[in-house]
């Protein structure tokens, strides 16, 4: 882990000597819709006795915007649509999508729009936010790791921990965690 | 006066007595219980209820190894005169069967969940962790376990039934002692 850490603060710093240094953020700065195809935005929950179960969301949109003059004001909104959940066994997506987690029949969309953005090292952030599902919210903290940056194009890597009995989805508890681990690639391009 | 403890040859004690109504009330409950479980429209409330389906069967186990041990460890009431050579016979061999479904149910749903390509943990009553049973996971052996499961449950029920209408009868027709003497041990003297 550390060493992807270090592997990425040094792909960062190749990246461009521009990049993260004040210059940097104004070739950043600027709005990004968030593309699905070079996204993923993946979940693990753990269970009693060791392992867990994986998934991931396979619709999603989202826009990023970063401010020009103040990264704290920068922004992101991600809207996931729990239907294309996927875990790779269909009787527990079918189970997901049931009354029993997301509801997705009555809950199509679970939103996610940022409040605050606060810069905690040269690449990375800690994004807060109201998460909304199944007609609850709560405020949740992301942290996000710049992971590149080209023409046009801006990637973060995305994660952060969830309690779903907030959100009404605690069935299972205690034989699957109550904390929700994500992991996203979030990859916007400019416009 | 002797303990009412263990069994004598004219009467159950009470250990016999509450095993047996325990193990009775918990057989018919988890089958009303695994009939409804799969059923009910609410996902949430199928899988709470097969999870306590499952406590109680790993309940139902432990029971039914307490009650044979303590069965091996003590006499068995002699039959009442009212009872006929033919029942004679048969009630030895309906009680071993019924034995064997009480042993059989558990460890078959106890396959089940093993074998099953959910790989959702068992957590009895949510106390402890139990571990699955060495078993290849495959949804083809989860079918073959999960028919084995109803197929017993029902030939159970059939046989509780069966159980039931032998001791009615006994009660009411017969009008001996042999359902009374499994309520309390002071019915059981002639």
């Amino acid at each position: 882990m550390t060493a992807r850490i270090l592997g990425l603060a040094a792909f960062a710093a190749c990246l461009a000597m521009p990049v993260y240094a004040a210059v940097a953020l104004s070739d950043a700065a600027g709005s990004y819709t968030i593309s699905p195809s070079g996204s993923s935005i993946h979940f693990t929950i753990g269970k009693a006795g060791g392992g867990g179960f994986d998934g991931a969301f396979g619709r999603f949109k989202g826009t990023i915007r970063i401010d020009n003059s103040d990264v704290g004001r920068s922004k992101v909104d991600l809207t996931i649509y729990p239907e294309s959940v996927g875990t790779g066994q269909g009787r527990i997506d079918a189970f997901l999508r049931s009354d029993a987690v997301f509801d997705s029949a009555n809950n199509p969309e679970i939103q996610f729009r940022s409040t605050n953005v606060t810069r905690t090292g040269d690449t990375t952030a800690l994004v807060t936010g109201r998460l909304t599902a199944r007609g609850k919210t709560f405020s949740e903290k992301f942290t996000a790791e710049l992971g590149g940056l080209k023409s046009g194009t801006i990637k973060f890597h995305v994660t952060g921990k969830v309690l779903r009995s907030r959100y009404g989805m605690d069935v299972g508890t205690p034989l699957y965690s109550n904390v929700v681990d994500f992991d996203m690639t979030l990859m916007g391009r400019r416009g | 006066m002797q303990s009412s403890i263990t069994n004598t040859a004219t009467r159950y004690g009470w250990p016999t007595i509450i095993l047996h109504w325990l193990i009775g009330a918990i057989f018919i409950g988890q089958f009303v219980l695994g009939f409804v479980m799969v059923r009910i429209e609410s996902q949430r409330t199928s899988f709470e209820l097969i999870q306590l389906h499952k406590s109680f069967g790993f309940l139902l186990l432990g029971l039914i190894v307490l009650r044979i041990a303590w069965r091996l460890g003590n006499v068995v009431p002699t039959l009442p005169p009212s009872v006929g050579a033919l029942e004679r016979r048969a009630a030895p061999l309906a009680h071993f069967s019924l034995y064997v479904f009480q042993i059989a149910l558990p460890l078959s749903g106890w396959a089940l969940v093993s074998v099953s390509t959910l790989e959702i943990p068992t957590m009895p009553f949510n106390l402890f962790l139990m571990p699955d049973l060495p078993l290849a996971e495959s949804d083809a052996a989860e079918s073959f376990w999960s028919a084995t499961h109803w197929y017993l449950a029902y030939a159970g029920i059939a046989l509780v039934a069966l159980h039931i209408a032998a001791a009615l009868r006994h009660h009411l027709l017969l009008r001996d002692t042999v359902l009374r003497r499994i309520i309390t041990p002071s019915s059981g003297g002639e």
